[in-house]
């Protein structure tokens, strides 16, 4: 514990631990000082005056080295002769600090001063304008006249497209640079920086696309004018005439804390829109950062026309519309009487409670309830995760991170971010890849390991260990590390705290599962068990991957066989026919198929029926993350007319097949939940609700200091306890990759990338451009050999079947190896022999 | 008692030479006062671009929140107003408007202004809602509709006579 140290800021005593900065100390007895340069999540630079104060320091004597005393014994306070910084002066023992005498006023006023003479003061059509920093202060602290010639200011670009999300107004730009050092110091990707100097200064790109970052839509949020503006919320609305509601994002696992803005539109018919999604505080979690797909997809597809909103029933082999009544109806007489042989299969962008009753429909039923996820080890996460109080913001020096087959930035930007960010702190960062990724950078230890070896090299890891806990099993000998392996493991085990978030690089199931498992060994071994910041994580790859498996969904191998022997298959928010054709051929065979979707994916169109659903923002409910921290998300806009949320088809469905369910309302969902998956015990949507005070304080009435980000008041969620104790070494069968790259043999290897052809993203506009068509990517030698160059339309050969997809040439990929992203459109899923030929060439 | 009547009398046959102060409304109309706030005018500038540039102050200032606006972004291929933005929806519920003049004073470019029409009854609550083509003045002679084809770089300020806000 830092030493405690006391001072005075405008008359009131504070006490702040030592090293704390004057602005820092003064906000938390509630005293403003205004700033513009500084932000509370990055290091002070002291750039644009505006935090000047009076500083006081007690006069010390020479000779005793104690403060001297005046005639009534109180310490001689010494003023400087100028102003100081209160955002790079960190508070001593008795200071005085004062930031409202006269002399502080005139600074403000003569810095606003300057900061307007070239400022467009286009406030009306600003984007910012009604909760812009530099509005407020001026407002509050301006001289309300100026010196300087209306004529003489600046006229600059008003529409400088950054890239395709970002909007520049240079004149509006005051150079306080939080952009550029967001950009360079949380991100560590420098793409925007400063060009010119002095009056010409400006934000200029350096990357091709522009600004190329996913999380370019953070520095909006910190931007403390309107310079910075998106292009989906450009001239959306006024700030007064949004209101937020709270929602949690539903594209990935980390779970990041989102506010949907919305406002009624004229049009869309006098409906409630979302018009912006800002991120929502949860230092926790996201802080107060979003990712790009969060703020750019996470919404857009409800409002999609494409939406479905009546049910549908195969009648002479045609869709046609139905009463929900009916459609429900001919789904339960179905159902019933296919008991024992039906299968539920649903996707992880479920919520919790619509989990859970599907879960007890299929289980009446006795069905098999399966899980739509390409990696395994759910199970395992929920025994050895993070424990209750994990906070990867805290993981500093003397801890241990070890990313392993993961593109953690493509899968979960905002753990990528806090891993990152670990990673500055000090702590020890293990990359486990084949290939580079952009993690690399930050790594302590790199390893490398062929695509499908990832298991042998957790269990070479283990072997290096000096264990004395327990004899390793004989099976473990024949992996033998190299140094580098043996290097990283003594740094995993050495550290105070170790993680392991495991992904999806390369991954499939049976694959995973015993990654999963070497994990497990290797938190075992080195104690990295069973207390805060210590577990393993999964990257999943959906938002609700985690309360699937905790609901009891389970993947399966078997999917083929499974839907081709089943007498009825019940698709929820999943497309398996759209992500592997041979999956269209076994549902073709299943006697009876019920897809409840948002959209008419392929899937549905060869279904028996058809049944619309609620949209994440028009509903209510939970998610769990993957560091198991079930949050709540509220309804914000209303759902088309016929739609009906998940778990109230499951229920009605349930109701009519004879089995007790709940459909009235997510909470009544969720506290039978609680009270029958074990691990959930005792929580309730109040529990989850409620809030304790974070650091730094953002989102009041000061919006100069944290940025536009919302204050979290509806609910920081519950970290569930691991659920198991048993702490044993698990028996792991790794295999060998089944295909061995040989001479010219390619291996296809499925990646993960964050903007995909995913149901909830393509219908976004703003991301349109972003979301690439199918590619492939090989390194140099590989393409060489195939005598083809970048960005060559190419066709792969995968089982029998042909791709178009473009050649992407990334020095990153190892040799003979093809990596194809996942969700765009080429249905590989597993490591697999595949082949690259030229594109016939189609006459136009 | 004579002299009661033929005072009362002569009264009423001074009244009948006399002119008038009764107008024949609807036929005749009385004009209003310069400061009379009658429904809303939304102005053109001479060249035709609507001086509206959407930024939902009028909306904001407005006591009885009978203002509603939506705005986009104007191209030089289709200028609605000078600037960038412009407004795509503009109404007002003239049954919830109580012509306190508000959102003329809070307008930055003077586009909204109370005109003198007051001649507002309606059949339904629907029709009290004026739309931005109901409110908005014709083009004056020499001017063009919106949205304009413009040269580029031409039409850049929003608030184009704004030289000091003193003014
Ligand atoms: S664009 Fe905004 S955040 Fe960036 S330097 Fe300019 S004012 Fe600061
Ligand atoms: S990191 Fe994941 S949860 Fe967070 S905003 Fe991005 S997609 Fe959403
Ligand atoms: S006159 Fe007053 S009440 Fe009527 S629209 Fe304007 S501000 Fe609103
Ligand atoms: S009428 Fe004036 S105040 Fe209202 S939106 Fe248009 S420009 Fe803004
Ligand atoms: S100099 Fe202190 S906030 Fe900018």
């Amino acid at each position: 514990m830092a030493q405690l140290i006391s001072l005075m800021i405008d008359d009131k005593p504070v006490k702040v631990p030592e090293g704390t900065l004057i602005v820092n100390a003064a906000k938390k007895v509630g005293i403003d000082i205004p700033v513009f340069c500084y932000h509370p999540k990055m290091e002070p630079v002291g750039m644009c005056r505006m935090c000047l104060v009076e500083i006081g320091r007690p006069q010390i004597d020479r000779e005793t080295r104690k403060p001297v005393l005046d005639e009534q014994g109180n310490p001689v306070i010494q003023f400087g002769p100028k102003l100081e910084t209160a955002c790079t002066t960190p508070v001593s023992e008795g200071m005085v600090v004062m930031g409202m005498s006269d002399k502080v006023k005139k600074g403000r006023q003569d810095i606003l001063e300057f900061l307007l003479t070239s400022h467009p003061l286009d406030c009306p059509i600003c984007d910012k304008g009604g909760e812009c920093p530099l509005q407020n202060l001026t407002m509050e602290h301006g001289p309300g006249v100026s010196r300087f010639l209306y004529d003489e200011k600046m006229h600059l670009a008003k529409h400088y497209p950054l890239g395709d999300l970002i909007l520049l107004d240079r004149e509006r730009c005051i150079q306080c640079g939080r952009c550029v050092r967001f950009q360079d110091e949380i991100v560590g990707e420098p793409v925007i920086g400063f060009e010119q100097r002095g009056r010409s200064l400006q934000i200029e790109t350096f990357s091709d696309p522009g600004f190329d970052s996913y999380y370019s839509g953070n520095t909006t949020d910190i931007c403390p004018v309107g310079a910075l503006t998106t292009t989906d919320f450009r001239f959306g609305a006024r700030p007064w005439e949004l209101k937020p509601v709270a929602s949690v994002c539903s594209q990935c696992p980390v779970g990041c804390n989102i506010t949907y803005n919305i406002r009624r539109e004229a049009r869309a018919g006098g409906r409630y829109v979302i018009k912006r999604v800002l991120p929502r505080q949860h230092e926790e979690v996201n802080e107060i950062w979003i990712c790009d797909k969060a703020r750019f997809a996470g919404y857009q597809y409800a409002e999609s026309p494409e939406r479905l909103t009546r049910p549908m029933l195969r009648r002479n082999g045609e869709l046609v519309e139905s009463s929900w009544d009916e459609a429900l109806q001919v789904v339960a007489e179905r159902f019933k009487a296919a008991t024992g042989g039906l299968v539920t299969y649903a996707g992880g962008r479920l919520s919790n409670e619509d989990l859970f009753n599907l879960k007890q429909l299929t289980e009446g039923l006795k069905g098999q309830a399966i899980l739509k996820s390409s990696i395994g080890g759910g199970v395992l996460v929920a025994q050895m995760g993070v424990a209750k109080g994990t906070d990867l913001g805290k993981l500093g020096a003397g801890d241990a991170i070890l990313v392993i087959a993961s593109d953690l930035q493509e899968e979960a930007p905002i753990w990528w971010l806090r891993v990152k960010q670990a990673a500055d702190r000090g702590a020890t960062l293990i990359v486990v890849n084949p290939r580079q990724t952009r993690l690399d950078r930050f790594a302590t230890h790199t390893l490398r390991y062929d695509y499908g070896s990832e298991t042998a090299t957790v269990l070479a890891m283990i072997n290096a260990l000096e264990s004395k806990k327990t004899r390793l099993p004989d099976w473990l000998a024949k992996y033998r590390p190299n140094r580098f392996q043996t290097a990283a493991a003594k740094a995993f085990a050495g550290a105070k705290n170790g993680i392991i978030l495991f992904g999806q690089e390369g991954m499939d199931l049976p694959r995973s599962q015993e990654l999963a498992l070497a994990c497990a060994n290797l938190l075992f071994l080195t104690d990295h068990l069973g207390s805060p910041n210590n577990g393993l994580i999964g990257v999943w790859e959906s938002a609700n991957t985690q309360g699937a498996w905790d609901m009891g969904f389970r993947p399966s191998t078997e999917l083929k066989e499974m839907f081709s022997s089943a007498r009825a298959v019940y698709v929820v928010a999943a497309d398996p026919a759209g992500d592997d054709p041979s999956l269209a051929d076994a549902l073709e065979q299943s006697e009876f198929v019920v897809v409840q979707e948002l959209f008419l994916t392929s899937t549905a169109r060869l279904a028996d029926v058809v049944l619309p659903v609620t949209a994440q923002p028009e509903r209510e409910g939970t998610y769990t993350t993957g560091e198991r921290r079930v949050q709540r998300f509220f309804p914000a806009i209303p759902a088309p007319g016929g739609v009906i949320p998940d778990y109230e088809i499951a229920a009605r469905i349930g109701e009519r097949s004879g089995l007790k369910m709940e459909n009235r309302a997510a909470s009544l969902v969720f506290a039978q939940l609680a009270a029958r998956v074990s691990d959930y015990e005792g929580l309730s949507y109040r529990s989850l609700a409620e809030t304790h005070e974070q650091w730094p304080i953002i989102g009041r009435d000061d919006l100069y200091y944290g940025g536009t980000a919302y204050e979290n008041t509806q609910g920081l969620g519950v970290q569930l306890m691991p659920s198991s104790q048993k702490r044993k070494i698990f028996q792991v069968n790794w295999q060998e990759p089944p295909v061995r790259v040989s001479g010219k043999g390619l291996l296809g290897v499925p990646i993960t990338r964050l903007y995909d052809r995913g149901a909830t993203v393509t219908p976004s506009r703003s991301l349109a451009s972003r979301v690439p068509g199918p590619f492939i990517l090989v390194n140099e030698t590989t393409a060489q050999k195939l005598d083809m160059h970048n960005d060559a339309p190419v066709q792969l050969m995968l089982a029998g079947s042909a791709y178009s997809a473009m050649l992407r040439v990334d020095t990153a990929v190892p040799e003979s190896v093809v990596l194809v992203p996942r969700s765009l459109g080429i249905p590989l899923s597993e490591l697999q022999p595949v082949d690259i030929r030229v594109a016939e060439t189609t006459p136009a | 008692m004579l002299k009661e009547i033929v005072r009362g009398l002569s009264t009423t046959f001074r009244q009948i030479f006399e002119k008038p102060v009764t107008i024949q409304y609807p036929e005749v109309k009385r004009p209003v006062r310069p400061r009379f706030k009658g429904r809303h005018i939304l102005k053109r500038y001479d060249n035709g671009l609507e001086k509206c540039i959407g930024c939902s102050l009028c909306a904001a200032a407005c006591p009885a929140d009978a203002i509603f606006v939506e705005a986009a972004e104007n191209t030089d291929e289709l200028r609605y107003s000078p600037g960038e933005r412009y407004a795509s929806t503009y109404e007002i519920n003239l049954l919830r408007c109580i012509f306190c003049g508000y959102c003329e004073d809070a307008c930055p470019t003077e586009a909204i202004i109370l005109g003198d029409n007051y001649e507002l009854s309606f059949t339904d609550r629907r029709s009290a809602i004026y739309t931005k083509e109901m409110l908005i003045e014709p083009v004056k002679p020499g001017g063009k509709p919106t949205p304009q084809k413009v040269e580029p770089g031409k039409f850049t300020r929003s608030i184009p006579d704004m030289q000091d806000p003193q003014d």
